[in-house]
């Protein structure tokens, strides 16, 4: 009679979990989790279109616009003109990038400051490859994107033809799914399709590739259309027995933290997130992905986690007894060696994507969801419990955490080359801005910087590439952020070698008045390269000098390149004129303003846990463990 | 490492095939056997798949097959709840001397043979991949010139379809 067990998420999820057997089998719903009756799977209004004849690539703008898309990033190729036609008659905005790559990251930043599907698009071939990193980041930060690629016309495809690339082949493993289109009739429900998996569940990159004879077939177009996806069912509300648990767990512990990610972000739960950690008291880290989602000011903020945290984040999570992760992923830049990770703490883990769950550290409370449903239960599960035993009493965890801040804040040490720190730079940029700003970074020693030293008060704020370290996505990402957000002030902080990947975009930001502000935090060198050079190889450079700084030719000279692409252009090179130039760039918003701050090389990141030991090894400055015989 | 059959039923599209074998290149799992094939359900295939995996790695390679849109639902088969065949083609040496002793020991499998020349014989078997190494350890002294083995098919014991259900949970 026995069948073997199914298996689905939620099931494996309570498996994992130790809880007792369910005795009869759990099948996964017909739409577990979803409220289809009253959503349409299908974004946008629904506004309904009686059956009409058109081309494919006229199905694909109207698709765009029926799926509620105002703003496109792109660059036209052969395999993808018959699409521009009609785009041109279009009410959607779409903007001229200079390279793919920029598109594809102008689309990423416009989904991270709006929660909205970001659209790019791309021809054939080398179009579509530029695209390649752009997805691969959207994809590890879990970014909500749509990428339309030409592709050759279907009876050449396989021929090795001009410019032709199995793009899907490509990005296989770096999309949550892709779609090849060769019949013009299937554009309507591939694009709802595609919108409908970017969005929902864990977000993520979707490629819809267009053969270019789908593009010119002819077609009946209609709206909206069904969407016929049998093996997607995103699971939203968390089980309530493991709610529960999660709940008893918390009540009993007396060093919880909660570890929250770029996932609370993606679900916008902060406000959700604040209520939770305000009726339990527990300290709160928050990820390079998450700077934001709850306030730097609050006084339960300990700081980020990880391999550049703060002393008081990484060691309230070393000695935690209970990590309470919410849309996080124990990614190896915040867990140091594994198996040393908080080694005495039990673990609730809520995501939205049942994977993540004991991919890395084993959970011991697995709740499969939206933190944006499980977050509420949660608050409402621990407020019954708190009723009856009281609330908790963290005050000696706290009296231990507010001793770590207040020893250890995060600082730096003024440079011995007399030049500016590039710290100062940016804790500079963050004040005067405020924290209604939006601030995009590049990957390096900048973003470590810009995400300590900017005090972050609300999400959206921050955008950073944070699993794929992509460098060059700041102007980019920031061009992008600026269409999503027009009326807030949008800083790229970018590095001397980010900013020479894709300062391209440049022109498509003073072309189409797109006024980023960016900060090169000139540092001459490749420099968080060769800060490890500095600590563990003994200094020796090898290839990370990029000769842009003080006392150096100086190539390129970046205010005269920000000054040939129409951009307003300043150097700063001294303490003194940091706030006048700050000031300077934000007075200027008709055009993209640039300014070179030229920074000494040889600042370094602090703190620091050493790639390949354990977070208990981290050294607040060289060689410079914290005392630890307070603890306990 | 213990031994796991996975039957998943995934839509019968285009590319499913590569995006199922690309998640286990991609993730470092290992595919023991893969074999795939229609169902009675147009428009939807069926992969059995044997993988050799500890318990929170299948656990993760099942979750990560999940996460695939085409995939609609993984059962894992227990040796005692399913049948699991493989299939296989044996060209073994066997000249006037030696057919008979061949054929015997194919008899003794219940394998039969499908073709016969001056030098060789071809030998079909089904069976549980243990009897289809036994008679492949038999086989052997004779010469053994090609083998073609198929991965391993399963199915669940008793009157419940797999497909069935997922159609209705679908």
């Amino acid at each position: 009679m026995s069948k073997g067990s199914p298996i689905s998420p939620s099931l494996m999820a309570a498996k994992s979990a130790g809880a007792p057997k369910a005795p009869e089998r759990v099948e996964r719903p017909a739409d577990a989790g979803v409220d289809t009756a009253a959503v349409s799977p299908v974004l946008g209004p629904n506004n309904v279109v009686p059956p009409t004849v058109m081309t494919g690539s006229q199905a694909i703008v109207r698709s765009l616009e029926e799926l509620g898309v105002d703003d496109i990033f792109g660059l036209p190729g052969g395999a993808i003109l018959p699409t521009y036609d009609p785009l041109m008659a279009s009410r959607m905005n779409h903007i001229l990038v200079r390279h793919e790559q920029g598109a594809g990251h102008a689309a990423q930043g416009y989904a991270m400051v709006t929660g909205r599907v970001g659209v790019c698009i791309a021809t054939s071939g080398p179009g579509a490859t530029n695209l390649v990193t752009a997805i691969m980041d959207a994809h590890m930060d879990s970014v909500p994107m749509v990428a339309i690629t030409g592709q050759v016309a279907s009876g050449v495809i396989g021929t090795d033809a001009f410019q032709e690339a199995d793009i899907v082949g490509i990005t296989m493993p770096i999309t949550k799914h892709s779609f090849l289109v060769t019949d013009p009739n299937d554009i309507p429900h591939v694009m709802a399709e595609a919108f409908h998996l970017a969005s929902t569940g864990r977000p993520g990159p979707v490629l819809v590739d267009v053969a270019k004879d789908a593009q010119q077939g002819q077609m009946t177009f209609s709206w909206p259309p069904k969407i016929d996806l049998p093996g997607y069912h995103p699971v939203l509300r968390g089980h309530n027995k493991q709610v529960r648990e999660a709940a008893r767990l918390i009540a009993a512990a007396s060093k919880p933290v909660l570890y929250v990610g770029g996932g609370v972000v993606k679900a916008h739960a902060s406000a959700e997130l604040l209520e939770l950690a305000e009726l339990s008291g527990a300290p709160v880290v928050t990820t390079l992905m998450a700077r934001g989602v709850f306030p730097d000011s609050h006084p339960q903020h300990v700081g980020m986690p990880g391999m550049h945290g703060t002393v008081s984040a990484v060691t309230a999570l070393q000695q935690s007894d209970l990590l309470i992760t919410l849309g996080a992923r124990f990614d190896d830049r915040v867990t140091g060696v594994l198996k040393s990770f908080a080694p005495n703490a039990k673990v609730i883990h809520a995501d939205i994507d049942p994977a993540e769950i004991s991919k890395n550290r084993t959970a011991d409370v697995p709740i499969v969801g939206s933190v944006k449903e499980i977050i509420p239960e949660l608050s409402e599960a621990l407020r019954a419990l708190f009723a009856v035993s009281g609330t908790p009493d963290y005050t000696n965890w706290w009296a231990f955490l507010n001793n770590l801040k207040e020893t250890y804040p995060l600082g730096w040490t003024e440079p011995d080359d007399g030049l500016s720190a590039p710290q100062r730079v940016i804790e500079r940029i963050g004040a005067l801005t405020g924290p209604e700003g939006v601030y995009v970074a590049g990957v390096g020693q900048h973003q470590m910087w810009a995400s300590q030293f900017i005090k972050y008060e609300r999400p959206h704020a921050w955008l950073n590439s944070g699993g794929a370290g992509t460098m060059g996505y700041a102007v980019p990402a920031a061009m992008g952020a600026k269409v999503g957000e027009p009326d807030r002030v949008v800083w790229a902080i970018d590095g001397d070698g980010c900013f020479q990947m894709t300062n391209q975009e440049l022109a498509t930001c003073a072309i189409n008045k797109i006024p980023i502000k960016v900060a090169i935090i000139n540092n001459s060198s490749l420099g968080m390269v060769r800060q490890w050079q500095t600590l563990f190889y003994e200094g020796r450079y090898s290839n990370t000098d990029l000769n842009t700084g003080h006392d150096t030719v100086r190539i390129p000279d970046f205010v005269k390149l920000a000054d040939a692409y129409g951009c307003a252009s300043f150097r700063c090179e001294r303490d003194e004129d940091i706030d006048a130039t700050i000031q300077k760039a934000l007075e200027i918003n008709d055009r993209p303003v640039v300014i070179d701050f030229v920074v000494s090389p040889n600042s370094m990141v602090w703190p620091m846990v050493p790639a390949g030991v354990s977070n208990d090894q981290i050294q607040v400055a060289r060689n410079m463990t914290p005392e630890w015989e307070e603890e306990d | 490492m213990t031994r796991h059959t996975l039957s998943v039923l995934v839509e019968d599209k285009p590319g499913v095939l590569t995006r199922v074998a690309s998640l286990f290149a991609r993730r470092a799992f290992n595919i023991n056997s893969l074999a795939v094939g229609p169902t009675e359900v147009p428009g939807m295939s069926r992969m059995t798949v044997v993988v050799d995996a500890d318990g929170e790695l299948i656990e993760q390679i099942t979750k990560q097959l999940n996460k695939l849109v085409n995939v609609i639902k993984i059962v894992e088969l227990t040796p005692e709840s399913s049948v699991q065949r493989d299939h296989i083609l044996v060209k073994v040496r066997a000249d006037a001397a030696t057919r008979l002793q061949v054929t015997q020991a194919a008899d003794l499998f219940r394998a039969s043979v499908v073709d016969v020349s001056t030098e060789s014989v071809v030998i079909e078997a089904t069976g549980h991949p243990e009897k289809l190494t036994a008679l492949l350890s038999v086989l052997e002294p004779f010469g053994i010139r090609e083998i073609v083995q198929s991965g391993t098919l399963a199915v669940g014991r008793g009157s419940r379809s797999m497909s069935d259900r997922a159609l209705r949970s679908a």
